[in-house]
């Protein structure tokens, strides 16, 4: 058997990259340092591996790439999205793609943080990389987040357990508030709970700033909250000396979306009149930090971004698959490394059963079933070496472990990208 | 091979000064003759210069692409649509990568530094630059705040400050030291700043002073081939021409670069006392050759600002009360972005302008001044050519002047200033000058053996239109540009230092690296793997 180390987990954005990783031949026997979630990733990496397929007859990898330069080539309105369970380099190439053929390009984001996005647009935000935190944080505020299931080692290597440099004493020296409308797992690691009405948190982050401002208010409670237990908790945020506020899709998947976001970028904000306080989205399903991070840097934009006109266009709500798909605009797709077929809302993913889509995918998923050409790929941070992006947007290498009988998605990418700069070659 | 003729060629560091001259090109270089049947470009009427050098611009890293993300209502504003050669991208204060480099190389310029870059976001800063197309391109690493040299001087183990500083230029393929407000960051890390050279740093017990004074010894120590690059202390604070003047002071004898230094000469105890100070800065430098900088003019309008110094961007945000960004950048740095709009009448605002003018024009040397609007700090880069005509035209500036607010024909010397910069003196401060101070020593000139990076510009009477127009451009001999066309999309190379391996001091930094960041070791250093083309610049100590 032979050792690996320091692998990095491209499952969720803790992006831990300190996993051992012990193979035999091309079968991965062990895994040590991963949480359950990073180990059976890791563990199962052979299991529904994808067929190369087009209109569910089993063919070469070949015949799939040439059938799906051909759809892409033809199309009028593509869309390429996913691009989150993949590394940048593969990312890279599929906004090189959208350019080439005009596409309209979208990300896992727009199903989960967009409206983070357009809240950091909208108003800024103060953060910092999450070794500040395990650093220097001494009050650590969750809300609408729960890292205990959707983040599992967050908690240990960057935020509530780690001795860091001024808070030698780890979790000793810091102080732990979880805020959300039902008590998850991750309350047991958390001093103090505070639970609020669902669909409530704008008001009582808003409340909180009027009380921050020296407002009073003439109610007793807010989203179920009283003015007392919001005070303390001003209180704390305003005495700590570093605080770091974390939010996740229970801010920016229900009612109110990126106005709760900014409620709590603003809070964050104002509070550095007082003392240090940031605040941080808790992403990353993969590497979706990673695609929003190129794509910006490539177009300007993190995500719902069209080239159709040939230079970048960004619109949320126009752009954005859902309602591309919904509205039956795209006329072809193109997804990568994301089972969108599962995660839409009906209507759209209906419209993709509809219309010519091809999957790129290291495994089978609800999308893989309704397309018409499958490329099976070997897996980004299993057998397909790269870069991801952590939630706090620094860059970790990504390595390969065993070896996959399929290219890499970067591979399969470049070799479509050739065939359709050929046939729209010879088109003019 | 090629052959240059007929061109009035303008080459500083070979002493050229408008003679008419053949420049002969063969595998990328600038050689001595070319057999007659290299292929031919005629350049009468035309200025030859070597390629367009920036030694201080934010283009790519974690802090431009924040910027980026922070500013999607900027990016409309300018559109670089795809052609048959180039990708599609957008402006307009932060370009995106592609468009960056094709923006540069429509200005001429062809090498470009990347001016600050914390360690841990080194392999993203190249990783952005491979996707950053034209131009040679390379970065400064920050250190003036990071905590291994602050534990380390706190405990005068100088020799472990240069030995380290020596292991994280290698590990993160930096090309010089850079230093931004030191102490101030570290203190912006508690929401505080300091506000001279000898105030403390939080926890580590050591000043400014022996900051500054430590790591321009490290980098002398090192031999490295550019100066150590300050950002000095009290950004854009009225009075703060004297930390300006106290740091030179401190570092007299050795190599330094104090960038953007037009926001570090004012006067005034406060706003309504806001004061050029540039004549005081001007008057030593003038003194004193050891020092060089860089401008840092603002350019009036919409820009991005952007920098490590936390505490300033949270200022600026408090003054503008524009949208604030902040990441904090664990052991090493910070970052902080604010938009603002520079105004021609706003006071502050048209003082700011006469003062980056007056630092041009009142340092007598131009090896020591160099073009910059600390991109896009003060505004973007694709205005350099409007700077330059307000050097070269006395009475364009004079028209300028006037217009602005009228405090500064009232308080600043601007307005009797007469001198008006020659071609020589703009290749100088704009290319041969930079490429100097930088130690590139195979760019910025069009002697044999240096990189046949050649701009080839229109002989016209409005400079503005002229520095906007190259009729050529040349990377490594090829035409790249022709006419306003990018005809390649040309892969330039990334530059760096490459000092001696030391094993041994890994070991000591393993410990406390592993505790406190939050990445493996392993994981931090940026391979050679990553680069689409490089170059290293070996260092011997
Ligand atoms: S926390 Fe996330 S990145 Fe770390 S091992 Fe678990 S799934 Fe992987
Ligand atoms: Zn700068």
């Amino acid at each position: 058997m032979e050792k690996i180390s320091d692998v990095t987990c491209l499952f969720c954005g803790v992006t831990c990259d300190d996993l051992e990783v012990f193979v035999e031949g091309d079968t991965i026997k062990e895994v040590k340092n991963a949480c359950i979630l990073g180990k059976a990733t890791f563990m199962n990496h052979k299991a529904d591996v994808a067929i190369p397929r087009i209109k569910g007859k089993e063919t070469s990898i070949e015949a799939c790439i040439e059938a799906s330069a051909e759809i892409l080539s033809q199309s009028h309105f593509p869309l390429i999205y996913g691009l989150a369970s993949t590394e940048c380099n593969a990312q890279r190439k599929a906004i090189e793609l959208a350019d080439l053929i005009g596409a309209s390009i979208d990300t896992t984001s727009s199903v989960c943080h967009s409206p983070s996005l357009q809240a950091i647009q909208t108003v800024g935000d103060s953060t910092c990389t999450l070794g500040e935190i395990k650093n220097r944080a001494d009050l650590l505020v969750f809300w609408g987040c729960n890292p205990a299931e959707a983040h599992p080692r967050h908690f240990t290597r960057y935020s509530v357990t780690p001795k860091g440099y001024f808070v030698p004493r780890g979790k000793k020296d810091r102080q732990v508030i979880l805020v959300d409308v039902r008590k998850t797992p991750s309350a047991k690691a958390a001093d103090q709970f505070i639970q609020i009405r669902p669909g409530s948190d704008y008001e009582v982050l808003t409340a909180m700033r009027a009380l921050l401002k020296g407002e009073e208010l003439e109610v007793e409670e807010v989203g179920g909250v009283p003015i007392s237990t919001l005070k303390s908790l001003l209180e704390k945020l305003k005495t700590c000396k570093f605080g770091s506020i974390h939010w996740g899709m229970g801010l920016t998947m229900s009612r109110g979306k990126h106005m709760n976001v900014m409620a709590l970028l603003l809070l964050a904000r104002d509070l550095n009149r007082f003392t240090k306080v940031v605040a941080s989205p808790m992403r990353g399903h993969g590497n979706v930090v990673g695609i929003a991070t190129v794509l910006t840097w490539q177009t300007g934009y993190p995500f719902a971004v069209n080239l159709s006109r040939g230079f970048p266009q960004y619109n949320p709500g126009e752009f954005s698959s859902v309602d591309l798909l919904a509205r039956r605009e795209a006329d072809a797709a193109l997804i990568i490394a994301a089972d969108a077929f599962a995660n839409f809302p009906r209507a759209a993913a209906e419209h993709l059963s509809r219309i010519p889509t091809i999957a790129i995918d290291a495994k089978e998923s609800m999308t893989t079933k309704i397309a018409t050409v499958v490329i099976p790929t070997a897996q980004a941070g299993i057998s397909a070496p790269g870069l991801a992006y952590r939630m706090d947007h620094i860059p970790i290498p990504v390595k390969k472990v065993v070896d996959s009988p399929y290219p890499s998605d970067q591979e399969v990418l470049k070799r479509i990208i050739e065939k359709v700069r050929s046939k729209l070659q010879n088109r003019v | 091979m090629l052959k240059i003729i007929n061109g009035e060629v303008y080459d500083p560091l070979n002493g050229i000064n408008g003679g008419i001259k053949e420049i002969c090109i063969r595998d990328g270089k600038i050689v001595d003759e070319v057999p007659n049947t290299a292929k031919i470009i005629d350049a009468s009427n035309l200025v030859v210069m070597p390629g367009g050098i920036d030694i201080h611009s934010h283009i790519s890293g974690l802090k431009v692409n924040a910027g980026r993300g922070l500013r999607p209502e900027d990016h409309r504003r300018m559109v670089i649509p795809k052609t048959r050669i180039t990708r599609s991208g957008t402006g307009y204060t932060i370009p995106s990568t592609f468009a960056t480099g094709y923006l540069y190389t429509k200005l001429g310029y062809t090498t470009v530094m990347e001016a600050a870059v914390p360690p841990i976001g080194a392999r993203h800063t190249h990783e952005e630059l491979n996707d950053t197309p034209m131009i040679d391109k390379g970065c400064y690493i920050v250190l003036g705040n990071n905590e291994f040299i602050l534990r380390y001087l706190q405990k005068g183990e100088y020799e472990k400050a240069r030995d380290y500083t020596a292991w994280l230029l290698n590990a993160t393929k930096g090309y010089a030291i850079k230093i931004v407000n030191p102490g101030g960051v570290e203190n912006w890390k508690y929401g505080q700043d300091v506000s001279g050279l000898d105030d403390k740093v939080n926890h580590f017990d050591v000043t400014p002073r022996q900051i500054l004074t430590a790591l321009a010894q490290i980098n002398q120590d090192l031999h490295l081939p550019h100066g150590v690059h300050i950002h000095c202390n009290n950004l854009g604070v009225p009075g703060n021409y004297r930390t300006t003047l106290e740091t030179l002071h401190a570092l007299e004898g050795k190599r330094v670069h104090l960038t953007h230094v037009q926001f570090h000469s004012y006067g005034g105890e406060n706003w309504s006392g806001f004061a050029s100070k540039a004549p005081e800065i001007a008057e030593y430098l003038n003194q004193h050759p050891h020092a060089t900088i860089d401008v840092g003019q603002i350019i009036f309008g919409d820009t991005t600002t952007m920098t490590a110094d936390g505490p300033w961007q949270y200022r600026l945000h408090k003054i503008s009360e524009k949208k604030w960004y902040n990441s904090d950048v664990e052991l090493e740095s910070g970052c902080g972005i604010v938009p603002y709009v520079y105004k021609e009448k706003n006071f502050v605002n048209a003082i700011q302008w006469a003062i980056g003018l007056e630092l041009f024009l009142l340092i007598k040397n131009p090896w020591q001044v160099f073009m910059s609007t600390d991109h896009p700090n003060g505004g973007p880069f694709i205005f350099y050519p409007y700077i330059i005509r307000l050097l070269m035209d006395k009475n364009f500036r004079d028209e300028m002047t006037k217009r602005v607010h009228k405090r500064v024909l009232k308080d600043t010397v601007l307005p009797h200033i007469t001198r008006e910069y020659s071609l020589y003196e703009i290749a100088i401060i704009t290319r041969a000058g930079p490429a100097k101070a930088l130690g590139l020593t195979h760019k910025g000139h069009l002697g044999v053996g240096a990189d046949a990076d050649i701009v080839l510009y229109p002989k016209l009477e409005n400079k503005e239109e002229m520095f906007e127009r190259p009729v050529y451009v040349l990377k490594e001999g090829e035409v790249i540009l022709q006419e306003g066309q990018i005809l390649k999309d040309w892969t330039g190379k990334t530059i760096f230092v490459e000092l001696p391996e030391n094993k041994a001091f890994q070991n000591e930094i393993r410990d406390d690296f592993e505790k406190y960041y939050t990445v493996e070791f392993s994981n931090y250093p940026t391979g050679l793997e990553t680069f689409a083309r490089y170059e290293s610049v070996k260092v011997s100590i």
